[in-house]
């Protein structure tokens, strides 16, 4: 199953939760905002959240700036 | 006495805002933080790097003691900008934003069109917004009258540390402003931070001056001690200018 992960094609080898893949990439999800298909994903719904084929995911978080 | 700067109803502690971008380390991001008395810091939001795992910076920003102002660098029209202004809003828990569309990379001078468009939407979605603009006087009383909650003039080019080449423009603004003004982009030394002072602006916002310093700590110290003297002489009214010269000295008593 693929789906375009920040601007990239990623290969997914099952069924997987947003929450399962933030972990699969060993980041932190209670840093992360999460975008779905262009719709924010309130964090309380990683877990229920699973992703389709053709899913377009953004995961994002505040870096140093100006 | 100066009154004290308020942006939309929140008094600010300092008139010194500090950019946390391009610093060599988080640590010397965060000692950089505490020498300059900043209380507003700004951020950016970015894609995360899988393959570049790079510190977090925001987890060394005491959110208890600083204020994150995000912003939407990167976004290239008002469509993209209201989209990482939502984002940004998400990762940083409340709603103000400093918007800047910079379509252009060489000199990443804000497209007002679009920043007058994106600030009219983001308004009326509840974000405090405020926005980083050339210095245009009209621009920034359109802006204002639009809810804007503070304007910021760009001195010159973000990062070119060529100080204020917009004084003019800037005292107009600051003549007509009803929100705070505050001078961004392009101060590269204290001293122009006495000099955006001197032209009325409320406070000013650097980044790249402290970060790439070679000693970013003691160049934080450095702004916050010109935004300290630059203050103090305001307060203490100053001297008219004349043509002519004013002898300091007594004109009587000379030996002759």
């Amino acid at each position: 199953m693929q789906i375009v992960l920040n601007g990239k094609e990623y290969e997914l080898a099952g069924p997987v939760s947003i929450e399962g893949l933030i972990k699969g990439l060993g980041q932190d999800g209670s840093r992360l905002v999460v975008e779905l298909n262009a719709t924010i994903i309130s964090k309380e719904l990683y877990s229920a959240s699973m992703l389709k084929e053709g899913d377009t995911l953004e995961l994002v978080r505040l870096v140093g700036g100006g | 006495m100066l009154k004290p700067l308020v942006i939309a109803g929140r008094q600010i502690k300092s008139r010194l805002f500090l950019g946390t971008g391009k610093f060599p380390s988080s640590q010397v991001m965060a000692d950089a933080l505490e020498a300059s008395g900043a209380e507003m810091v700004t951020v950016a939001l970015r894609r995360v790097e899988f393959d570049n795992p790079r510190d977090d910076i925001i987890a060394h920003i005491d959110q208890g003691k600083y204020l994150l102002l995000p912003n939407t660098s990167g976004a290239r029209d008002a469509e993209e900008a209201v989209r990482i202004a939502k984002l940004a809003r998400t990762a940083s828990g409340w709603n103000w934003l400093k918007l800047e569309v910079t379509p252009e990379p060489n000199f990443l001078l804000p497209d007002p069109i679009e920043t007058m468009k994106a600030a009219e939407i983001l308004i009326k979605e509840g974000f405090v917004v405020l926005p980083y603009i050339n210095a245009d006087p009209i621009l920034a009383k359109r802006l204002q009258e639009a809810g804007c909650a503070a304007v910021m003039p760009l001195g010159s080019p973000i990062g070119s540390g060529r100080g204020i080449k917009t004084a003019d423009q800037i005292r107009i603004i600051v003549q007509q402003a009803t929100v705070p003004v505050v001078v961004d982009a392009g101060l590269g030394l204290p001293s122009h931070v006495c000099q955006a002072f001197e032209l009325g602006a409320d406070a000013v916002l650097v980044n790249t001056a402290v970060a790439v310093a070679d000693d970013p700590v003691t160049m934080a110290k450095a702004f916050r001690l010109a935004v300290e003297s630059s203050l103090a002489g305001i307060e203490a009214g100053s001297m008219s200018e004349g043509d002519a010269a004013s002898a300091s000295s007594p004109l009587t008593g000379f030996l002759r």
